[in-house]
């Protein structure tokens, strides 16, 4: 199946003097570039691009994605990371001239439309978060929940207190703890209790004045709703702390209860994980966030706020935290949100929680006999098996189990995380997988963990390649390609 | 809905099967009093037929640059993206994967990930490059804290005025809840001045941070920076015009230690802003003190070449507070885009872009002087944009009136400089035509309708 064209760099398909793409003839005379910048500012040839024909890209390309998985073709249960469906009228919407042609500096009035849609999704994002002051400018969860720190220490600021800590759970996400270094803070894990919710005992010791923000996810990354979050709301509440919801994972609950209902008083949307953004093979996201109203104020400028005589960009926020990004944000990711909100309506969002969960709890159930689920017999949108007893009985790892799935022509799970479950396997099967593919996935786990322990070892058997040396990479990188004649 | 598969009677086995009498039994554990009383307040579901219709409503009444003539800048350019860049891209093996996290299942990804660090060295002339951070704004953030980082100097970052606005309030946003100092030197004539730089680097200075060309299109002297910065030991982090690197010498080659551009120009729309894609490339030195994802080259168990995300050390799933950064994305999509890009030009294509913008540019800019009430606003050597100054100081009304002839004829700078409020800033892309060009300065120039002649 992989061809040369794909096996090989585009460096080394490269000839001189073959290819490039053809400009038009300059129609505004041809005077010399040195006559028309400083011969010293120049470069003697230009940089040492590979030289290929298009039709030696084309074949290179997409040889090249069909070397990977992804949801459009194999089942991809990658735990946390809500691989659901992309509908392939988002990405038709998403690319109308009147969207994707659109310079940022235009005037106001001339992207009447697009202010509109933005305005909208402010509001849709507010209902379903139950936030009412929305920015959409984060580029990511990580930038967001980034902004939403900043935010959190200039209203301290602003009132005087200098508090420098952030709480983390730890089974959060590890952006929680970089977002809140990066923010000047300090962060401090919270243990989880055996059944693996926050411990609310050692939270209550780390619990002062001291403490900024506590962030939660929630349903937490062992897919269980915290249910003790409002109690957790009000222990920080009163401390005069604020509440972080990471919502990574609102596919659990669109519909169902709200972040600002439950105490949080800032959250990030995920986009390309909750509303269907596709991945790209590891981005664009995007990482709007929801502030309750006492927050608003410190929101990254520009903001669309409406008046009588249409749309425009609110730069005048004397106290926003700045900028995270330039422009506004990743636009075409949200164009692709709005357009999911809008063919789902409230009970398709709803229905989408529903099927999530009950998804993700039948394939638990199947599992469950097969692997154990260490931490309950329900979940919400995703469970987190454990490979340790398979590991100490044959040495047969989760990531052994992982690669086995690859044979089968099932995207792996997630691997080794949350770091509070041993041999972790985290499983998130979305609603938009049929119940014969989750019972296909049942069925092979139960193959695989019958197989012999050599044969897991070696997995995957079918890929191109197999079990890359991770270590040798880290420790002699080798992060571009070099000219065989330029090593010597 | 379209995109379920659960008929009712899947969902009474699935039950039973779970053990449950109920959907509704499954979110037993959210508290009922934390449980939304009614339905969200939402516009009712759209089918694909009336959606497609209400959007390409809101779609058509923006002006795009196929409707208008677009001579904006500021870091989102008009460049022409080859056929072949959309149709790769749309793969839906490309865009519906995530990022690599299974190696043997991602090798096309990965590939491109090493083949796109590798064309970005080439076109910088730099010793390492990430897979991309989310835009040049956050990219001069990043870069910057590299810096303190790799220097071990928290006292201070020195940047340009004449870097991008929007890049630098990123950097202060970035920089406000640290200890490290922002000293911003205003730029002269279009250009940040070499006595005021050297001045502004104390010992306790990571980085100096430059645009070249500058945000008003203007060419920094970037050898003399990379001097007056290293006697100090501080880094020169660079940002660049992609394109431009066509004809002008690589900040690899001019000393730079660290690069960044915003990468949008190489094959991806303008979007109303985003998402686009934040280069960041490096000196060795740097290399383990490098923010996000990064692809290596290694071998697999039977000795094939395969390649990995490596050096994940710095990364935050694994050392939490202590990674290098917070970012856990690359612009995956939008890297191959620029990959797919840099690759179907080829060396000569990307310099015939670049020449046909630099000729363009100035053919345009002489129209300017050519046309009363306007002029240059400085003599500086420029590159794509340049700083038009209005001598009637009414920089709104005149883009306005181009406006009238469809043409966005420039970006008013009062919004960042208002000591600026009589210029605006151009910029013309190898899409320009001649006639295009010279309906801009036409548009420009035309008498102002029942509003007052100007006095200069």
């Amino acid at each position: 199946m992989r061809n040369q064209q794909a096996a090989q760099l585009l460096f080394e398909l490269s000839r001189p003097g073959r290819g490039g793409a053809r400009l038009p003839e300059s129609d505004v005379g041809t005077t010399p570039r040195d006559d028309l910048l400083p011969p010293e500012t120049l470069a003697a040839q230009p940089p040492p691009l590979p030289e290929l024909a298009e039709p030696d890209l084309v074949r290179h390309f997409t040889n090249l994605s069909t070397s990977n998985m992804s949801v459009d073709t194999h089942f991809y249960p990658l735990g946390s990371c809500t691989m659901k469906y992309n509908p392939k009228r988002n990405e038709r919407l998403a690319s109308l001239p009147g969207l994707l042609h659109v310079h940022p500096y235009q005037p106001d009035e001339t992207v009447p439309g697009l202010l509109q849609l933005l305005y909208e999704l402010q509001e849709l994002l507010a209902e379903i978060s139950g936030l009412p002051a929305v920015s959409l400018q984060p580029a990511a969860g990580a930038q967001g929940e980034l902004a939403a720190l900043m935010i959190a220490a200039a209203y301290f600021r602003d009132l005087g207190e200098p508090r420098t800590k952030v709480i983390v759970a730890d089974t959060a996400h590890g952006t929680n703890p970089a977002s809140a270094r990066m923010a000047g803070l300090e962060a401090v894990t919270v243990r989880s209790t055996p059944a693996g919710l926050v411990d609310l005992d050692h939270l209550r010791d780390h619990l002062s004045e001291q403490v900024a923000v506590l962030m939660i996810t929630n349903p937490n990354t062992l897919g269980l709703f915290e249910q003790q979050v409002a109690e957790i709301a009000e222990m920080v509440h009163a401390q005069g702390g604020l509440v972080y919801l990471d919502g990574a994972n609102m596919n659990a609950i669109l519909g169902i209860a709200r972040p600002g209902d439950f105490g949080a008083d800032m959250m990030h949307f995920n986009p390309h994980k909750t509303f269907s953004g596709p991945h790209g093979g590891g981005g664009p996201g995007a990482g709007p966030i929801c502030v309750a109203l006492r927050l608003a104020a410190y929101l990254p400028a520009p903001i669309v706020v409406r008046e009588a005589d249409g749309y425009r960009l609110d730069y005048q926020r004397p106290r926003s935290i700045g900028r995270v990004r330039s422009f506004f944000g990743n636009v075409g990711v949200l164009v692709r949100a709005y357009a999911y909100l809008l063919s789902h309506g409230p009970d398709g969002l709803r229905r989408v929680a529903e099927n999530a969960v009950l998804n993700a709890n039948y394939l638990l159930a199947r599992v469950k006999p097969v692997l154990p689920v260490p931490h309950a017999d329900r979940c919400m949108h995703e469970f987190v098996a454990s490979a340790a007893a398979l590991r100490k009985e044959r040495g047969v790892s989760a990531m052994d189990l992982a690669k086995r799935l690859l044979d089968y022509g099932v995207h792996a799970p997630t691997v080794y995380f949350p770091l509070t479950v041993p041999e972790a396997i985290m499983i998130e099967p979305t609603e938009t997988e049929s119940r014969e593919t989750l019972d296909a996935l049942a069925e092979v786990l139960g193959q695989v963990v019958q197989e012999s322990s050599d044969l897991l070892h070696e997995a995957p058997h079918t890929t191109a390649i197999s079990r890359p040396d991770e270590v040798r990479a880290a420790r002699q990188p080798v992060l571009k390609w070099t000219a065989p004649d330029a090593s010597a | 809905m379209p995109y379920l598969f659960n008929t009712p009677q899947d969902q009474r086995e699935m039950l039973e099967a779970i053990g449950v009498a109920s959907v509704d039994e499954l979110f037993d554990v959210v508290p009922p009093q934390l449980r939304l009383r009614g339905p969200l307040r939402l516009p009712p579901a759209m089918g694909e037929c009336e959606l497609t219709r209400h959007l390409a409503g809101l779609a058509e009444q923006n002006w795009h640059a196929a409707k208008a003539t677009c001579f904006l800048g500021g870091g989102s350019y008009d460049h022409f993206i080859p056929a072949v860049v959309d149709a790769l891209a749309s793969r839906g093996e490309f865009y519906t994967s995530y990022t690599p996290y299974q190696p043997e299942v991602s090798q096309g990804n990965l590939q491109v990930m090493f083949e796109y660090q590798t064309l970005i060295c080439q076109l910088t002339g730099m010793d390492v490059s990430n897979a991309s951070l989310y835009d040049g704004g956050s990219a001069v953030a990043e870069a910057a804290l590299m810096c303190m980082s790799v220097t071990r100097r928290e006292g201070r970052v020195v940047i340009a005025g004449s870097v991008h606005p929007e890049y630098r309030e990123i950097l202060a946003t970035y920089l406000a809840n640290l200890r490290t100092e922002l000293v911003t030197v205003d730029a002269v004539e279009g250009r940040v001045p070499l006595d005021r730089l050297a001045a502004a680097v104390d010992d306790e200075t990571a980085c100096v941070i430059v645009q070249h060309p500058n945000f008003f299109g203007i060419l920094e002297e970037v050898a003399e920076i990379r001097r007056l910065a290293h006697q100090r030991g501080a880094r020169l982090v660079v940002a660049v015009d992609p394109i431009s690197l066509g004809i002008l010498q690589r900040p690899g080659d001019l000393g730079a230690d660290v690069v960044v551009a915003e990468g949008q120009s190489l094959g991806n729309p303008m979007s109303f802003g985003g998402p686009y894609l934040g280069i960041l490339a490096c000196r060795e030195e740097f290399l383990r003190r490098v923010p996000g994802r990064i692809a290596g080259q290694t071998v697999d168990r039977r000795g094939r070449r395969a390649f990995v995300l490596t050096l994940q050390t710095r990364e935050q799933h694994i050392r939490r507070e202590k990674a290098t950064s917070n970012i856990c994305t690359n612009q995956g999509l939008l890297a191959l885009r620029a990959s797919i890009y840099l690759a179907a030009v080829g060396p000569r294509g990307l310099r015939d872009v670049a020449d046909l913008c630099l000729r363009k540019a100035h053919y345009a800019a002489r129209h300017v002087a050519g046309t009363p009430g306007l002029q240059l606003a400085w003599d500086a050597p420029f590159f794509k944009e340049f700083v038009v100054r209005d001598l009637e100081g009414n920089v709104a009304a005149r883009l306005a009136r181009a406006r009238r002839a469809g043409i966005l004829a420039g970006v008013p700078l009062a919004r960042w400089y208002p000591e600026l409020d009589d210029c605006f800033l151009v910029a013309v892309t190898e899409q320009r035509t001649k006639s295009e060009i010279d309906q801009w300065a036409q548009g420009l120039a035309a008498a102002p309708a029942r509003e007052p002649a100007g006095h200069a």
